[in-house]
């Protein structure tokens, strides 16, 4: 069940998080059993997107996550929002256009993130483009020494756009502590993934990067749980990005508009048979994890908690008019200022400062393995942040080939180091007094 | 102390915004050892190692992404774009995400954008482009196009430094053409600010970047004839200083607007909506404009200089003006 792909030791999953697991399932189905009565009622302005039968993989992969972790959800991670500790009453309230919502009601569905408490960054409606931002977070996370994770969601539609495979790229050659959840759940609106994507695993896609990939069953949240688990703390060791694909499938339309009648209706009740909650509480109960009590009591917790939002929000101020008006720019409105947990004098010169050139492996020849990598410069060989933080990213040893009979052939035993590259001279056109009078 | 290239001087900015914080960090493609395709990063790897001078693959939306999350955690990037051209690659990312954020979900994101742009280098119509105004048509994003190494060093001091997303265009065709005597000690140029080049009563010049420069020479030309122009430096794009632009038309009562960006949907267009709406009275004849053609980029030089404003064409656009 646990892929437990750096070979680590797998932890067994506690009765507490089997409970906590269970506990934001369904929170997540009945937030959203909620906002389609809603809907029904004219009182969410936009569009619904369901994740009826993916709350496994919304929860089971942010419950991998700690407080100090950046996320940054797609339009169906309700489940993860709650995770994160986003309350039923924003996500209502976002739906409705509320005042009191996270945006002010000047957007809706799940694009709405919290930069200083829960670190969550907002979606926008353009797939692919958090991959880099994600990304981003991770490499800057690092850089402050923060020790973070970072993780977002894509579907399978969304990994054939440019973004995600540019962001995967850098994710990749810069090894940030990024862990992308690719939700396969077998439609990108009504196009079935085989005629998006000629791979059976989308998790090939983040294999041609060099990175860990796994595929694991989306409808089990354990396996969902324990992938993720296994991913964050390898990201955190300093061996990330990884991807994790989750085979689910999308049991709604593409949005409450869409019946999806182009489902073959044997698909339909091949994955129905596979429901994530009703498969977990079959889990719970032949492992004996809980009784009848805690599931009345878990779920008389979640039917208050979503009447007390729901009133909250059904109660709430449409925004004023004159709202429209403000926030383009940040006029003083924020103090922006890193989080410094290393030295900066770490990254401030002269401790920053390095000689300047590449070294290349392998020079890229024929000759050298084939398997031996990306031929280009070792990114950074980050086992933790410190060693990271000290570590010239353009220092790499080159290995010595031997030559012969023109095929592919072992590496020398004993590795020598190339000559050191000559200093690099100016262009001509390039400013006088380079690194001392111009500086 | 000795004057100094507009290359030269952005690149003092750099060094001098990572020397102050180092929040600020730099990325983009071959921005380390080779220096940046047109060395204005020269030097900034040996200096601030490659956790802070970031080489990338040639992926501008990754990196606009990446360069955003960045400022998510309160750095600073500075995104070097090759050439500004390469910006069509980021589009989406650029308007869609650094833009709106702040205004969506109260999420700042400090960046600056720069990058090499504008023609007479016969770059052709790929290494030539002003797309300045896709960007100044989405709101969020703050747009500058410096003239001078002076204010090239201040205004991008003052980017880095700004809450907001900056798009900072920096004129190839400039970048090593004119030299200026910078202030030893530390200073910044606000953004928003135009700036008065050359005082007039006849008739205002408002221009920007290398056509500043040309907008000076026509008007020396057009003194010769005793028509005294009023040259004005918009610097800023966006927020665009329309005290400034307004109170230089009360002043002379004529306004030529000129930019090397192509003519429809040029920032000429939109000031002349500005002058009719705040200051149509004060008009003594029509809002004129001299910009390149509604082509694409040409690259032989008779095209090219075909497509460019030029002094002659300024000069003869502003005589006409003045005949009212």
């Amino acid at each position: 069940m646990s892929p437990s792909s750096n070979g680590a030791a797998v932890t067994p999953v506690t009765r507490q998080q089997c409970l906590d697991l269970y506990y934001y399932m369904r929170l997540n189905r009945a937030v959203e059993d909620q906002m389609m009565k809603l809907f029904r009622q004219n009182k969410i302005v936009g569009g619904l997107y369901s994740s009826l039968g993916q709350e496994a993989i919304s929860v089971g992969t942010a419950y991998a996550l700690e407080k100090r972790d950046w996320m940054a959800p797609m339009i169906r991670n309700i489940g993860a929002l709650l995770v994160k500790g986003v309350k039923p009453r924003d996500i209502f309230t976002q739906h409705m256009a509320k005042y009191t919502s996270p945006t002010q009601g000047k957007d809706g569905t799940s694009h709405f993130g919290d930069l200083k408490n829960l670190h969550i960054v907002s979606p926008i409606s353009m797939l692919g483009d958090l991959i880099p931002v994600m990304t981003g977070v991770a490499m800057a996370g690092r850089y402050l020494g923060q020790g973070i994770v970072t993780m977002t969601w894509i579907g399978d539609g969304g990994s054939s756009t440019g973004a995600f495979h540019e962001g995967l790229n850098l994710a990749a050659t810069q090894r940030a502590p990024f862990v992308l959840i690719l939700e396969n759940n077998q439609w990108a609106y009504s196009t079935p993934v085989s005629r998006q994507v000629p791979v059976r695993d989308l998790a090939e896609r983040g294999r041609a990067y060099g990175i860990t990939s796994v595929t694991v069953d989306g409808n089990d949240a354990i396996a969902v749980f324990e992938a993720s688990r296994a991913a964050v703390a390898q990201c955190r060791a300093g061996n990330g990005p990884v991807l994790i694909e989750a085979k689910t499938m999308r049991m709604k339309g593409h949005a409450q508009h869409d019946p999806a009648e182009y489902v073959p209706k044997a698909m339909r009740e091949y994955w129905e048979a596979r429901d994530p909650i009703t498969r977990f509480e079959k889990y719970l109960d032949a492992n004996k994890l809980w009784d009848a009590k805690a599931k009345q009591e878990i779920e008389a917790r979640i039917a208050a908690l979503v009447k007390e939002d729901l009133e909250f929000a059904e109660n709430s101020p449409m925004p004023p008019a004159e709202l429209a008006e403000q926030g383009v720019y940040c006029e003083g409105c924020h103090t922006i200022e890193a989080e410094w947990h290393r030295s900066k004098a770490e990254v401030t010169p002269p401790k920053s400062s390095i000689e300047a050139g590449w070294h290349v492996k392998d020079f890229g020849g024929i000759e050298a393995p084939l398997n031996s990598g990306n031929g280009a410069s070792e990114p950074p060989a980050a086992n933790t942040v410190q060693q990271y933080a000290g570590k010239a990213v353009h220092e790499s040893v080159g290995r010595a080939v031997q030559k012969s009979s023109g095929r592919p052939v072992q590496q020398s035993s004993s590795p020598k180091k190339i000559a050191a590259v000559p200093e690099r001279r100016p262009f001509g056109r390039g400013p006088k007094g380079k690194r001392g009078g111009g500086r | 102390m000795a004057p100094v290239t507009m290359l030269e001087a952005i690149r003092q900015a750099i060094f001098e915004e990572m020397d102050r914080d180092p929040a600020v960090v730099a990325i983009g493609e071959d921005i380390g050892v080779y220096g940046g395709a047109f060395k204005v990063t020269e030097g900034l790897l040996e200096r601030y190692g490659n956790e802070r001078v970031i080489e990338t693959p040639i992926s501008e939306t990754a990196i606009v992404g990446a360069a955003c999350g960045m400022s998510y955690l309160g750095l600073r990037p500075i995104v070097e774009m090759q050439f500004i051209d390469f910006i069509a690659c980021c589009f989406n990312q650029v308007t869609n995400f650094v833009a709106k954020g702040h205004y969506l979900w109260g999420a700042p994101a400090p960046m600056v954008i720069r990058g090499p742009s504008g023609g007479g280098v016969h770059g052709g119509p790929f290494h030539s482009a002003n797309p300045e105004m896709y960007f100044a048509h989405t709101p969020g994003l703050k747009i500058v196009y410096p003239s001078t190494p002076y204010d090239a060093k201040g205004l991008l001091k003052s980017a880095v430094r700004d809450n907001n997303p900056v798009l900072f265009f920096e004129h190839k065709f400039l970048y090593r053409r004119i030299k200026e005597e910078l202030p030893a000690e530390e200073y910044t140029v606000p953004l928003g600010k135009a700036v008065t080049r050359r005082e007039g009563r006849d008739i205002t010049i408002l221009s920007y970047a290398a056509m500043m420069h040309t907008s000076l020479e026509a008007a020396a030309e057009l003194a010769k004839d005793g028509i005294e122009a009023e040259v004005i430096d918009l610097r800023t794009l966006m927020p665009l200083d329309k005290d400034a632009i307004l109170a230089s038309v009360k002043k002379t009562n004529k306004l030529l607007i000129v930019h090397e960006d192509t003519r429809t949907g040029g920032i000429a267009g939109e000031i002349a909506s500005l002058v009719c709406e705040n200051a149509f009275e004060d008009l003594d004849g029509p809002i004129a404009r001299v910009t390149s053609l509604d082509t694409p980029v040409p690259y032989a030089p008779t095209l090219e200089e075909h497509f460019l404003p030029n002094v002659a064409k300024v000069a003869a656009a502003a005589r006409e003006l003045a005949r009212y």
